[in-house]
């Protein structure tokens, strides 16, 4: 791939308002009319840019607990986003799932769960449906560095390989499952041998450069796509807030700020940034004009979602 | 006087100290929060052999919790939520119930589950739900549902010494509940009900948050001159409802009040045996109250209508004997009132999220 086919302005549109979106959560999270749990992606934007913008119409994504950015990278819609996480009708689920249940048909968001690994083999079988179907579109599970912890990843992979399925597994390896590191969750091993165990094809770049997650998945794509089968891909990265919530939780005992600090220094936006800086594709004019856009955008998605009803309907559809 | 959770969080520290073969695991247990505080400092005082984190793997982590209580370890496992739970399924009712039985009661499994239960704020469908006839519906293993701090830690420890598989449902608003807690090691039994509040005009049987519900509707009745034989029913299994028959047979109304779904809920099973053991006493249909047949919705336009209340019971009792029921308004006043005070979707009115 040269450097002429990756689309570096799309890439950081996309993880700025991912992080202008997320920090918006953030802040207003304490009014009280977000009644739901959130998990927010903030210093994870280049996995979600890298992988959506990847992808093609007719891929679905399979995502988790943490799969705002996800969604909106993946074209989903801000309205119905945080419609959902104010709980009202016109939200992606109709306010029965809240933050951690984003489904969009349109978008290609085939659903989000929240129950750890749980998405894993549902992907699996949405690759089985494409292959059976011959659409040539690709199946794409994006988890955390704990869902293959979990028996069901491994059922998922295996079954997946057999079959040559075209999936992508997509590792988001943050470190942590809530409060605990990896370290104290699984032998010191390179997450990508896992998926080596099962005969996948497995690799991995950096999390945070946003380049490099989107050649290497779109490179996985096209080979799925072209019947070789699934690829598991690892991505290194952190979250910068707290596992569950609006705030930074440094103080609490189970990381350091110096840890941190190091990831911080690490920003997939700031350097993509000053690349494009570098390359003459941003300056500050064009970045406050983004900034503006993003934010205006935002400030119109959050009046859509306060002004909208509550659903009142007690005629639920528990059987279709 | 203490909170459930701190009543929680002292009978495993005794239990710990009392005995060395108790060890306790499971995701957060060593973790700053320390599952809703329940578990706080137990891991810097036991040390890691005792108190440990686990990858997330709940099937896998029951299987060797069972397998170390088959060589006499005694495991204590903690889930966040039950809705995690449902992946080790397989390992507590296939092995864990089993065991005891198969091996003609050679293998004792002395384990001991804490699921947290129930409503957390907009947390949907996938994490706030009960479960508890899951559970219930297989011979082998011990079902509790403490819902006041005397029963939180007497019942836990009672458990962690009891040689078979208990599984302990605590609803999480009611960690927060204060109560009368000895500070002494005593045991609470797993079978039979409390007798919550005592009356000769309708029998109450609630389980788990439902009996906070309850207790506001029977508190309020009697101030109506309507008197409730009000039981917690707090051991799931074993089941024994003498207390009950001998109740129905006094007041010949029965209503059952599940935190749980109501179909096929625990109401279902204590009507079926109130029915088939005295018929003749029921002077009108018992009624059952749970949660509608539908999952638990995110939002807080439809969660109002989700739970059962106290409004819900008063309302009841007033479909077992209508003759009650001009006299029963004033407790529906105080309800309403009060309750609009409340959000509909939180503990307590300062409550803030997230979980
Ligand atoms: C089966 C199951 N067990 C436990 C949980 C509780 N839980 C929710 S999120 C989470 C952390 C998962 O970590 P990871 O997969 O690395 O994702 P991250 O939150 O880091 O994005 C856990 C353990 C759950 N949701 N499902
Ligand atoms: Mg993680």
């Amino acid at each position: 791939m040269s450097q002429d086919d990756v689309p570096q302005e799309g890439l950081f549109f996309d993880m700025l308002r991912n992080r202008r979106v997320e920090l918006e959560i953030s802040r207003r999270y304490e009014d009280g009319e977000m009644r739901c749990p959130v998990h927010l992606s903030v210093g994870q934007e280049a996995i979600s840019a890298g992988v959506c913008r990847a992808m093609k119409v007719g891929d679905q994504l399979v995502s988790t607990h943490r799969a705002h950015a996800h969604y909106l990278s993946k074209g989903g819609d801000l309205k119905r986003m945080l419609a959902e996480f104010h709980g009202k009708a016109t939200g992606c689920c109709g306010g029965r799932g809240g933050s951690m249940h984003i489904f969009d048909r349109d978008a290609g968001m085939l659903l989000s769960l929240p129950i750890v690994a749980s998405s894993i083999p549902v992907a699996v079988g949405a690759a089985l449906a494409m292959k059976q179907a011959q659409t040539h579109s690709v199946a794409v599970v994006i988890f955390g560095d704990a869902a293959v912890e979990e028996g069901v990843f491994h059922e998922a992979t295996n079954f997946a390989a057999l079959k040559q399925l075209p999936v992508v597994f997509v590792c988001e390896n943050n470190l942590f499952s809530v409060y605990t590191h990896l370290n104290d969750r699984q032998p010191d091993l390179p997450l990508q041998r896992l998926g080596a165990a099962h005969g996948i094809r497995s690799l991995t770049a950096d999390g945070n450069d946003v380049e490099a997650v989107y050649r290497l998945t779109t490179e996985a794509f096209e080979r799925a796509r072209a019947g070789g089968g699934p690829s598991l891909l690892v991505f290194d990265t952190y979250r910068w807030l707290e596992h569950c919530g609006p705030g930074y939780d440094n103080d609490i005992g189970y990381r350091t700020e110096e840890e941190f600090q190091v990831w911080k220094a690490r920003d997939p936006i700031e350097r993509t940034r000053q690349k494009l800086f570098a390359l003459g594709l941003l300056d500050e004019g064009s970045e406050a004009g983004l900034n503006a856009q993003i934010d205006q955008e935002i400030a119109e998605a959050f009046d859509f979602a306060l002004e909208s009803p509550l659903p009142t309907s007690s005629e639920f559809q528990i059987y279709a | 006087m203490i909170s459930a959770a701190e009543a929680i969080r002292e009978a495993t520290e005794q239990c710990l100290s009392a005995d060395d073969r108790v060890y306790m695991m499971g995701q957060g247990v060593a973790d700053p929060k320390g599952v809703f505080g329940t578990t706080l400092g137990l891991a810097q005082r036991f040390g890691s052999e005792r108190v440990f984190e686990t990858p997330v793997a709940e099937n896998g982590m029951t299987g060797v919790a069972i397998g170390s209580a088959l060589m006499g370890r005694r495991p204590i496992m903690v889930h966040q939520r039950v809705d995690f739970a449902m992946l080790a399924l397989e390992q507590l009712l296939n092995n864990g119930a089993k065991m005891h039985f198969v091996t003609n009661g050679e293998h004792k499994v002395p384990l001991v589950v804490r699921l947290i239960i129930g409503r957390g704020w907009g947390q949907g469908p996938e994490h706030s739900q009960v479960l508890e006839t899951v559970f219930a519906s297989a011979p082998g293993l011990k079902v509790i549902m403490p819902s006041t701090p005397y029963d939180a830690k007497g019942m836990l420890i009672a458990a962690v010494e009891d040689d078979n598989p208990v599984i302990i449902l605590e609803h999480r608003w009611l960690h927060a509940v204060i109560g009368h807690v000895p500070q002494e090691m005593y045991r609470a039994p797993l079978s039979g009900q409390n007798r919550m509040r005592v009356g000769d005009d309708v029998t109450i049987v609630a389980s788990s948050f439902a009996v906070l519900e309850a207790m506001e509707a029977a508190d309020l009745m009697a101030e109506c001159g309507v008197q409730a034989d009000l039981f917690d029913l707090r051991a799931v299994r074993p089941l024994d409802l003498t207390a009950i028959f001998e109740s129905v047979r006094r007041t010949g109304r029965l209503i059952v009040v599940d935190t749980g779904w109501k179909m096929f809920g625990l109401g279902a099973e204590i009507v079926a045996q109130v029915t088939e053991q005295g018929f003749q006493h029921l002077r009108a249909p018992p009624i059952r109250l749970g949660l509608p047949d539908y999952p638990t919705p995110s939002s807080r336009g439809l969660v109002g209508a989700f739970y059962p209340s106290s409004q819900g019971v008063v309302e009841a009792v007033g479909r077992l004997s209508p003759e009650w029921i001009p006299r029963l308004r004033p407790a529906i006043d105080t309800i309403q009132t009060r309750r609009a005070k409340l959000p509909v979707d939180a503990p307590n009115p300062a409550f803030r999220g997230p979980f």
